[in-house]
């Protein structure tokens, strides 16, 4: 978003290549607010240690919305069954647990790789057609993948869930505990290293030519932008960010059920997205802390029907325009904004100076 | 044997009759409408409280439920619908998940959320030997009720000023407008006709889907199914992809019931990779 | 990086915390109900926080000099959710008992929880065999389902039913009901014709029942969850299986109280084996339904609903067996050998497996009053769990 003004400015003596290069330099650097984010982040581990399992549950699904924001902030593509992935990586984490090594980083490796090579069959499906086939084509997937777990009682154990299997201490040092500390601490640092390779993804010129592919395909076919393969692998990549995500929910909870396939969870991480807002990765985080804190709060006041809250406020934000809930500094007096676009732009000082 | 197959019709043909409200606001208006269940959800609860409280006849509560769902359509149409006409496929999706959401929380609030149950007229339940296949009598109803519908919105779209008028202003809003049609109006009566019919299918499912709060998502799926695989530009369409959707779920459920479920997913999934634009695409058609 | 390396600190800091255990309060002791009252499972969670509130409305919410607190919450059926709820009511709230578990996953989720904090979880619902044996702190005041469909089959054999074809869901309960009804059906000479599993969402039974008339058997058994159950009567009605001579016989779950008189002519004369019917004559059951209509005049208490009363009473009668004393192991095994008299009939509690042990009444739907209810006319007395008692 501030980028272009910095485009100009930093046309200088060089030739385009070193533009191009000062601009992804630019556009990769720490925002102050990431910054904040995450020291926030760490510093709720000690101010709020009762509430360490909803942070929890806060991290994996913001970790899942960032993996939706690739497929459809970087790709543009409206899926409806990113959940398979989500599921199937719980179910592989959970299974690595069971039949053959309990540690879990090891897990959420297999557990990533496994939903990523989902992913890279899939992609094939959902490079063609229209928003509607592409919804559809995710849904199907999603929702067979959902039958094939309650028929595969043997393995998964069918709708009883995956039980009776233990999760052992994060590279055999930090055991889990009840209040849901080191799962927190495991989370978010998964989230952060995964958010962290994102934002280097989507910074890169690989990131830049999908904004472009998304943007027009055919224009950057023409460009020589092989559309075709750069969908195939961001859409892989988040595949396995998905994975990663419902391994985590597996290893916090040390139990699987098969409602982490259903509909709603892709329905639910769209609306995290979407609350957040798409397409600068971050969006994923802020609508997952957004959802659920007001999931908690809508639940406690009332049980029976947060479901209508929750069906409200997206009708409203599509309603006053998605644009407008993201922009909502815009509305805020010129010198307030003034000093946000500031603080936004303000970097860390070392990175600035070390552009060379 | 052929009792499965007729099932297999009957069954087809409810769906149909639900779906093609949806194949009608999707196809023809290009809007990708989840909560097009809800409406059928609210046909149907309509029909409940009418028959179990006030003791309407059922017969009286069909057309109703019809009226009752296009008057609601259009007042939804104007409110809400129509300034999303023109937004992202994102936003209408996120926007009727949202009614989706709001329907179900609100019947549950109102009517719990236990079946809803009927109690159809003696002359509709049972069985009757036709040619010497039992026939349940009520699956014969929806068998009809649909064969009249098919040819009656074939015949509407085809032949009538209206249709023309609708096929125009999708085809090209401007131009239409441009020729002094009424496109605003035409997207409405549309819209309400679509919505209309969802409240018929919902009150006619009640007894055969079963009713509860959480139907709208429960049958989402089939109905997208439907309109997906038939395509969205014309009638039949949908209407064969029904027809094909209700017969390979009975007949599958019957003969392996062991992937019964697994079917559909897997025809959708197949269908949509082979014709992404559904099973009988118009040529150029969006 | 630095956020890297600070978070490897901190979660060392965070794990040496750890440390010390929370104090629970002992002026009130609190016991967290999590129960699914969203979604497709939500008339279970009503039903279950009605017969626990009831019970609270009926004794008073004082036992042992200690005040009792019931805590509700919302799982929406979903396995992570009631996993989390049931983590922070044990460390956030400090409940000494959870109750609840609309359905076997969800009791299942909460055996790593109950396990650590050594809390007794009452299930109220949840009707897998196997659930009590994932976790010694499990106790279950509803049913097994072993448990009702084993004296069914007892039944149909001592009633000239010859060949039957199951027709249960897909999911543990069902595949539970079909496996111990089939055990005991053959052993005692009788024949099972052919067994059909239904997928739990299921929106169509046409060509299912189509395959039992066309097996053409002397009955068909059944097992579906309640709200489902209602919609199978009625096709079976409609599909003429009665007037070609297949009796249906069944749990009590598919002829649910709560929902039965909606059902109307089809569901008379159904055959099903349960625990509990609103209609079981008797002081303590009359009593029960009056109360409970007085708060909640638009339902009527189903098997559900008593498995929330009664998990309120097993708390109350352990609080005053050990004193007052809320602690979870003494709890649980105040909670073990207990027996009293539950609306539903004489009952106790199984020391060995911590599964209850009850009456399984035989029951026919009936016209009362102009009211269609389950009506008593045989009973199985003192059954246990036939799932764990043939294991040993």
């Amino acid at each position: 978003m501030t980028v272009i003004g910095e485009t100009t400015a930093a046309v200088s003596s060089t030739g385009p290549e070193h533009v191009a290069a000062t601009q992804l330099r630019r556009r990769n650097a720490w925002r102050a607010y990431e910054i904040v984010l995450w020291l926030v982040a760490i510093a709720l581990i000690f101010m709020l240690p009762s509430k360490a399992l909803l942070l929890t549950e806060i991290a994996i699904l913001a970790l899942f919305a960032v993996s939706l924001d690739l497929v459809l902030g970087y790709a543009g593509i409206v899926s409806l069954g990113h959940g398979a992935f989500f599921g199937l990586g719980a179910y592989v984490a959970g299974l690595f647990a069971m039949h053959f090594f309990p540690e879990p980083v090891t897990g959420l490796l297999v557990a990533g790789l496994v939903s990523g090579l989902l992913g890279f069959v899939t992609s094939f499906l959902v490079l063609r057609g229209s928003d509607l086939t592409r919804l559809m084509t995710t849904l199907g997937i999603a929702l067979m993948l959902a039958e094939l777990a309650n028929q595969m009682a043997w393995l998964t154990g069918g709708a009883d869930g995956l039980s009776g299997f233990t999760v052992g201490p994060i590279l055999g040092l930090f055991e889990f505990d009840l209040w849901g500390r080191t799962g927190y601490i495991y989370s978010l640092v998964v989230l952060f290293l995964a958010t962290w390779a994102a934002r280097r993804i989507v910074n890169s010129p690989f990131g830049l030519s999908l904004k472009a592919v998304q943007g027009n395909r055919v224009r950057a076919a023409m460009v020589g932008v092989p559309a075709k393969s750069r969908i195939v692998v961001i859409y892989t990549i988040a595949a396995v960010y998905a994975g990663f995500a419902g391994a985590l929910l597996t290893q916090t909870t040390s139990f699987v059920s098969p409602d982490v396939l259903a509909f709603h969870r892709s329905a639910d991480v769209l609306l995290v997205l979407v609350l957040g807002g798409v397409g600068y990765l971050y969006g994923g985080i802020i609508g997952a802390i957004i959802f659920t804190l007001l999931r908690d709060w809508f639940s406690v006041i009332t049980p029976q029907y947060w479901m209508f809250w929750i069906g409200l406020v997206l009708v409203i934000i599509v309603m006053v325009g998605r644009e407008n809930i993201t922009r909502w500094h815009t509305f805020l007096p010129a010198p307030i904004q003034r000093a946000l676009a500031r603080a936004a732009n303000w970097r860390p000082g070392p990175k600035i100076g070390g552009g060379q | 044997m052929l009792t499965i197959l007729f099932d297999g019709i009957a069954y087809g043909m409810l769906l149909f009759i639900i779906a093609v409200g949806l194949a009608i606001t999707l196809g023809l208006m290009n809007f990708i409408n989840l909560a097009h269940g809800a409406f059928a959800m609210a046909g149907g609860y309509i029909t409940v409280v009418l028959m179990n409280r006030y003791g309407v006849s059922f017969y009286l509560c069909l057309p109703i439920a019809f009226l009752a769902m296009a008057v609601v359509g259009v007042v939804l149409e104007r409110t809400l619908y129509r300034r999303l006409y023109s937004a992202s496929h994102l936003d209408q999706v996120l926007f009727s998940v949202g009614l989706v959401f709001m329907s179900v929380a609100a019947v549950q609030y109102f009517m719990g959320g236990q079946q809803q149950l009927i109690h159809l007229p003696p002359e509709l339940s049972g069985r009757t030997e036709i040619f010497g296949i039992g026939v349940g009598r009520y699956r014969l109803f929806i068998t009809i009720v649909c064969a009249v519908l098919v040819v009656a919105l074939q015949l509407a779209l085809t032949k009538t000023r209206f249709g023309s008028q609708l096929r125009a202003a999708v085809d090209d809003g401007r131009v239409a407008r441009g020729l002094g049609i009424n496109v605003s109006t035409v997207f409405a009566l549309t819209f309400a006709a679509g919505s209309g019919l969802a409240g018929l299918g919902g009150a006619m499912g009640a007894e055969i889907l079963g009713l509860d709060p959480n139907f709208p998502l429960k049958f989402m799926v089939y109905f997208l199914i439907v309109v997906t695989v038939g395509g969205t530009s014309t009638i039949t369409g949908p209407f064969l992809a029904a027809l094909l959707l209700g017969i390979a779920d009975v007949a599958g459920k019957y003969y392996v019931p062991e992937i019964g479920a697994f079917v559909i997913y897997a025809v959708m999934v197949i269908m949509l990779v082979l014709r992404p634009h559904g099973l009988f695409a118009r040529e150029g058609g969006r | 990086m630095i956020t890297r390396r600070m978070l490897i600190a901190a979660a060392g800091l965070a794990a040496s915390a750890l440390a010390g255990a929370p104090t629970f309060a002992q002026e009130t002791v609190k016991v967290g109900l999590i129960v699914p009252m969203t979604g497709p499972f939500a008339s279970t969670g009503r039903q279950v926080e009605a017969g626990a509130r009831t019970y609270m409305a009926m004794h008073g919410d004082t036992v042992a000099g200690k005040k009792i607190e019931l805590i509700l919450r919302d799982d929406a059926g979903t396995a992570d959710q009631t996993r989390r709820i049931a983590q922070e009511l044990v460390v956030n709230d400090g409940v000494s008992v959870l109750a609840g578990f609309g359905l076997t996953p969800l009791a299942l989720a909460v055996a790593p929880v109950i396990g650590q904090a050594k809390i007794p979880a009452i299930i109220t619902s949840a009707a897998t065999s196997s659930i009590t044996e994932q976790s010694d702190y499990y106790v279950r005041s509803s049913f097994t389902l072993p448990q009702a469909a084993v004296p069914v089959a007892t039944w149909a054999t001592e009633n000239d039913i010859k060949r039957v074809v199951t027709l249960v869901s897909d999911y543990g309960p069902g595949i539970d009901a079909e496996t111990w009804f089939t055990k005991e059906f053959t052993a005692k000479g009788g024949e099972i014709v052919e067994a059909v599993r239904v997928p739990l969402q299921n929106p169509d039974f046409a060509p299912y029942l189509q395959r039992v008339r066309d097996a053409d058997p002397d009955a068909i058994f059944v097992f579906l969850p309640s709200g489902v159950g209602s919609l199978f009567m009625k096709q079976f009605a409609d599909r003429g299986l009665a007037d070609a001579g297949i009796k249906l016989i069944a749990t009590g779950d598919v002829t649910d109280d709560d929902i039965l008189n909606d059902m109307g002519k089809p569901a008379l004369g159904a055959i099903t084996g349960q625990h509990y019917s609103t209609a079981h004559d008797s002081p303590e059951n009359k009593a029960y339904v009056e109360a409970y209509k007085a708060a909640y005049p638009d339902m009527r208490p189903n098997f559900m609903s008593v498995g929330g009363y009664d998990a309120m009473h097993l708390v109350y009668a352990a609080l005053e067996k050990t004193g007052g004393d809320a602690t979870g192991d003494a709890l649980i095994e105040a909670m073990k050998g207990l027996s009293w008299t539950s609306p539903r009939g004489p009952v106790s509690i199984d020391p060995e497996t911590r599964e209850i042990i009850q009456n399984i009444y035989m029951r026919e739907v009936k016209e009362v009053d102009g009211e269609l209810y389950n009506v008593e006319f045989a009973t199985y007395e003192a059954v246990k769990d036939p799932a764990k008692t043939s294991d040993q």
